[in-house]
C-alpha cells in the first residue's frame, strides 16, 4: 500500500464541474441559473444594440437618429466641448485637457503606497494641483489669465475635488486630534463641531457658504463665491474624514502610546510616528470611500450655481435640435462619473482586501 | 510666573482658555458684521415675519395651500413634503436593499453577479445625476391624453402618475394612520408587561379588530356625500379628474433615491447577512430545519442585530438627500427655505430654521431606530450592539 496515495488531499474539482455543480446542482438552481442568463443574455444584448448597433456616431448624421432607433451619439459629437470644458475659452481647451490629465495623474500616482509618506503625498499634490492651477488659471510662463468664472466641465469638477481633498485631509487630522485631546474642553469643542457638521445636509452647508457667508465675514475675507464653497464643502469633509481617521486611532492598542512615552518622545512625535501612521493603515478602507463619496458629491455644486459637469451637460442637450438627446448626454456623463467612482471604489476594496491579509 | 508657564496643568488649562475665547471673539465678531450688514439693508430681524403672508407659488403640497398663506404654514409644507419623499424614498429603497442583500448572498453565481451589476451602477454614478436622469424621463412620458394605461386604474403621463383615492376626509386618514402607529408602539409594551403568554396573543389578535373596526367606522362617518368610496382618475378633456396626482417631480426623486439607496441597503444587508457564524446555520441544517425556517428563524434575526446601526446611518444620509429636490423643482424644506430667503431676505432667521429643522428629523430616526435597536438585542449583549 502506498502511504503517500492515503494521505494525498482530495484533488481539486475543475472549474467546469464546479460551476456546474454550482449553477446545475438541483433544479431549483438549475431554473434560477437559466432565467438569469437569459435575462443577462437580454441586458448585454440590448445594451450592445443601443449603443453600438443601431446607433449614429456622427454630428452630420443627426437626422438619421430617429429611424435607426438606438443611442444618437451625434449630440456627443457635436457637444462634447461644452461638456468637458463649459465656458472656457474654445482655443485654451488643451490646457483644460492637460490639466484634467495631471490631476488624475495625481490621484492615480497617490495610489502606490510608494508615496505614502507625509512628505511625498504632500509634495504629489502639491505640484499637481498647482500644475492644474497654473494650467486653469493662466498668468504664468506666457498663458493668458483665465478666471474661475469661466471654468467649467470636468475641469471644474475635478478642481473642486482636488481643493477639496488638499484643504480638508490636513483639517480632518486636526480634528480627529482634536476630538481625541485629553484637554476636556478642545475635546468637547471640536466634538460639538464636527457632529454639527455632520448632522447637516451638504447643499446647505454649500448653500450657507455661497449665499450666506457674505453676511458674517467681512468684505476682505469673502473671496470668490467659488472659494466660499470649496472651503464649506473641505470642512464638511473634514469632519466626515476625521471620524474615520478617529476609528483609526482608537483601534491602536493603548500600549502602543504608552511604550512611546515611556521611551521619552515627545506628543508630537508619538503623534507622527506611532499613532497616525497606525491609525492611516486601519482606516484606509473608509478613507478611500470618503473620497469616492466625495467625488460623487461634487456634483451638488450644480445647484448653487456653478457649471460643473452636470451643469454643462444640461447645456449640451439645452438648444436647438439636440433637446430630444437627452438619455445620451446623461448617460455619458453618468459613465465620466461611473470611471473615476468604479476605479477609486474597486482600489479601495483591494486596499481592504490586501490589509486583512496583513493583519493575519 | 515664568515658573507656572513650567507647570503641566497650568498650561493646559490655559491653552483651553485661549481656544475658547477665541471662538467665543469669532463668533461675536460673526454675530456684529452680521448686524451690520442687516441694518445696511434696512430689514428687521427676528421670527415676526413668519405670521407674513408669502404671496408666491410652489410647486407641489401635501396639504391644500395658497398663496396668501404664512411663511409658517409653507415652512410646515415644506417640512411635510421632504418627510413624505423621504419616506417613501426610504421605505422603497429599504424594499429594493432586502432584495438585493438576498440576492447578493446567493450562492448561485449568475444570481448573485446581477445583484453586483445592480448595485455597481447605482452606487457609482452621483445621486443626483440620477435624479435628473429620471426627471428627464418621467417629464417626456406621453401627454395625458396618450397615457400609459395600467387597468384602468394607474395612469402615466407627463403631467405626473395618477392613482385611485379615497373619497375621504384628510383628517380621517391621519386619524386611521396615527390609531394604527399608536398600537404598533403600544404592542411592545404589552409583550414586555404580559411577558409573551398566551394572554397577550389573545389580546394582541382583538386589538387588531378593535383597530380595523374603528378604521371602518371612521371611514364609513368621514366619506364625502354623494360620492364613490374609491375615487378613480379618469380623463376629463385635456387633463386627468379625480385620483391621487404624483407629480414628475416627485416621483423622480422617489425612482432615483430609492434606487440609489437601495443599492447602499443592499451591501448593508448583504454585510450582516454574511456575519451570521457559519456553525449556527450548519446547526439549524443539522437540526433539521428547513431552508426557509433556517432563513426566517436563524440567520435573518441574526443578521438584523448586525443590520440596524448602519441601516439608522443610510436612512439618515437619505432624509439628508432628500434635499437634492430642488435640482427637479419639487418644493421640499431646502427649497422652500432658500426661496423665502430670496423672497423675504430673513437669511439667519430661515437658516437656523432649516438647521434646526434637519437635526429634529435626523434626531428622530435614530432615536426611532436605536429605541429599536435596543429593543431586538439580544439580552446580555445590548452593550456589544
Amino acid at each position: 500500500m502506498d502511504l503517500a496515495n492515503i494521505i494525498q488531499p482530495p484533488s481539486t474539482p475543475s472549474l467546469l464541474s464546479r460551476l456546474r455543480a454550482n449553477l446545475f446542482g438541483n433544479v431549483l438552481d438549475s431554473v434560477v441559473s437559466i432565467v438569469c442568463g437569459v435575462l443577462l443574455v437580454m441586458l448585454v444584448y440590448s445594451v450592445i444594440d443601443w449603443a453600438f448597433v443601431s446607433s449614429i456616431w456622427r454630428a452630420e448624421d443627426e437626422s438619421l437618429c430617429k429611424e435607426a432607433g438606438g443611442a444618437c451619439w451625434s449630440v456627443i459629437d457635436a457637444r462634447h466641448r461644452i461638456i468637458f470644458f463649459g465656458l472656457f475659452p474654445y482655443e485654451e481647451h488643451w490646457r483644460s485637457t492637460l490639466a484634467c490629465v495631471v490631476m488624475t495623474a495625481t490621484i492615480v500616482l497617490s495610489c502606490f503606497p510608494w508615496f505614502w509618506s507625509a512628505l511625498r503625498l504632500s509634495a504629489l499634490w502639491l505640484a499637481g494641483f498647482g500644475t492644474f492651477y497654473i494650467l486653469m488659471h493662466g498668468g504664468l510662463f506666457g498663458l493668458s489669465v483665465i478666471t474661475p468664472e469661466r471654468w467649467g466641465g470636468l475641469a471644474l469638477t475635478i478642481f473642486i475635488f482636488a481643493a477639496v481633498s488638499i484643504i480638508g485631509m490636513p483639517l480632518s487630522i486636526l480634528l480627529a486630534l482634536g476630538r481625541r485631546s485629553k484637554l476636556p474642553v478642545i475635546a468637547k469643542m471640536v466634538g460639538l463641531f464636527i457632529d454639527f457638521f455632520r448632522s447637516l445636509p451638504l447643499l446647505t452647508i454649500l448653500f450657507t457658504a455661497a449665499v450666506i457667508t457674505p453676511f458674517v465675514l467681512p468684505g476682505w475675507l469673502q473671496g470668490d463665491k467659488l472659494y466660499r464653497v470649496i472651503a464649506g464643502f473641505a470642512i464638511f469633509f473634514a469632519c466626515y474624514q476625521a471620524e474615520n481617521i478617529r476609528a483609526g486611532l482608537q483601534a491602536i492598542p493603548a500600549g502602543q502610546d504608552e511604550a512611546g512615552s515611556t521611551l521619552g518622545l515627545s506628543y508630537w512625535h508619538r503623534i507622527s510616528r506611532i499613532q497616525l501612521p497606525q491609525a492611516f493603515r486601519n482606516s484606509l478602507p473608509a478613507i478611500v470611500n470618503q473620497f469616492v463619496i466625495t467625488f460623487k458629491e461634487t456634483s451638488i455644486v450644480t445647484i448653487v450655481g456653478f457649471f460643473e459637469i452636470l451643469a454643462s451637460g444640461a447645456a449640451a442637450y439645452g438648444t436647438g435640435k439636440w433637446t430630444v438627446h437627452y438619455i445620451e448626454v446623461y448617460v455619458f456623463i453618468g459613465l465620466i462619473y461611473f470611471m473615476f467612482v468604479f476605479s477609486l471604489s474597486r482600489y479601495g476594496a483591494y486596499l481592504e482586501r490586501k490589509l486583512r491579509v496583513g493583519h493575519g | 510666573m515664568l515658573n507656572s508657564f513650567r507647570n503641566r496643568k497650568f498650561r493646559e488649562a490655559l491653552l483651553q482658555a485661549v481656544v475658547v475665547s477665541g471662538a467665543a471673539v469669532l463668533i461675536i465678531a460673526m454675530i456684529i458684521n452680521a448686524k451690520a450688514s442687516l441694518d445696511a439693508q434696512s430689514l428687521t430681524t427676528g421670527y415676526g415675519f413668519l405670521e407674513r403672508s408669502t404671496g408666491w407659488d410652489f410647486s407641489f403640497s401635501v396639504l391644500p395651500y395658497s398663496i396668501s398663506d404664512t411663511y409658517s404654514k409653507t415652512i410646515l409644507i415644506g417640512i411635510l413634503n421632504t418627510l413624505l419623499l423621504g419616506f417613501l424614498g426610504i421605505f422603497f429603497a429599504t424594499v429594493i436593499g432586502v432584495i438585493i442583500g438576498l440576492i447578493r448572498t446567493s450562492k448561485n453565481y449568475l444570481f448573485s453577479f446581477l445583484g453586483t451589476v445592480y448595485v455597481e451602477v447605482f452606487r457609482n454614478v452621483p445621486l443626483i445625476l440620477q435624479a435628473v436622469f429620471w426627471y428627464s424621463i418621467v417629464a417626456h412620458l406621453p401627454k395625458p391624453r396618450s397615457a400609459i394605461n395600467l387597468g384602468d386604474a394607474v395612469f402615466l403621463s407627463g403631467r405626473g402618475v395618477y392613482f385611485p383615492g379615497f373619497n375621504i376626509h384628510g383628517l380621517a386618514v391621519a386619524f386611521i394612520a396615527l390609531l394604527i402607529i399608536a398600537w404598533l408602539i403600544f404592542l411592545p409594551t404589552l409583550k414586555h408587561r404580559l411577558d409573551a403568554s398566551s394572554r397577550y396573543y389573545q389580546l394582541r389578535k382583538i386589538g387588531w379588530f378593535a383597530v380595523l373596526a374603528v378604521a371602518i367606522v371612521v371611514t364609513y362617518m368621514a366619506r364625502i356625500p354623494e360620492t364613490t368610496l374609491i375615487d378613480y382618475p379618469a380623463l376629463k378633456g385635456l387633463n386627468f379628474r379625480g385620483g391621487v396626482r404624483m407629480p414628475p417631480e416627485l416621483s423622480a426623486l422617489v425612482i432615483a433615491i430609492s434606487l440609489y439607496g437601495g443599492a447602499y441597503i443592499g451591501e448593508v444587508m448583504r454585510a450582516g447577512l454574511m456575519s451570521v457564524p457559519k456553525g449556527q446555520i450548519e446547526a439549524a441544517f443539522v437540526n433539521g430545519l428547513s431552508n426557509f425556517h433556517i432563513f426566517s428563524r436563524i440567520r435573518f434575526p441574526l443578521a438584523i442585530r448586525a443590520i440596524l446601526p448602519s441601516l439608522t446611518n443610510q436612512y439618515v444620509q437619505l432624509m439628508k438627500a432628500t434635499t437634492i429636490g430642488l435640482v427637479v423643482g419639487f418644493s421640499d424644506f431646502f427649497m422652500i427655505i432658500s426661496t423665502s430667503i430670496n423672497q423675504s431676505g430673513q437669511t439667519l432667521e430661515l437658516l437656523s430654521i432649516l438647521m434646526g429643522g434637519f437635526l429634529l428629523i435626523n434626531l428622530s430616526i435614530a432615536f426611532v431606530m436605536n429605541s429599536l435597536n435596543r429593543r431586538i438585542a439580544i439580552k446580555g449583549q445590548e452593550s456589544r450592539l
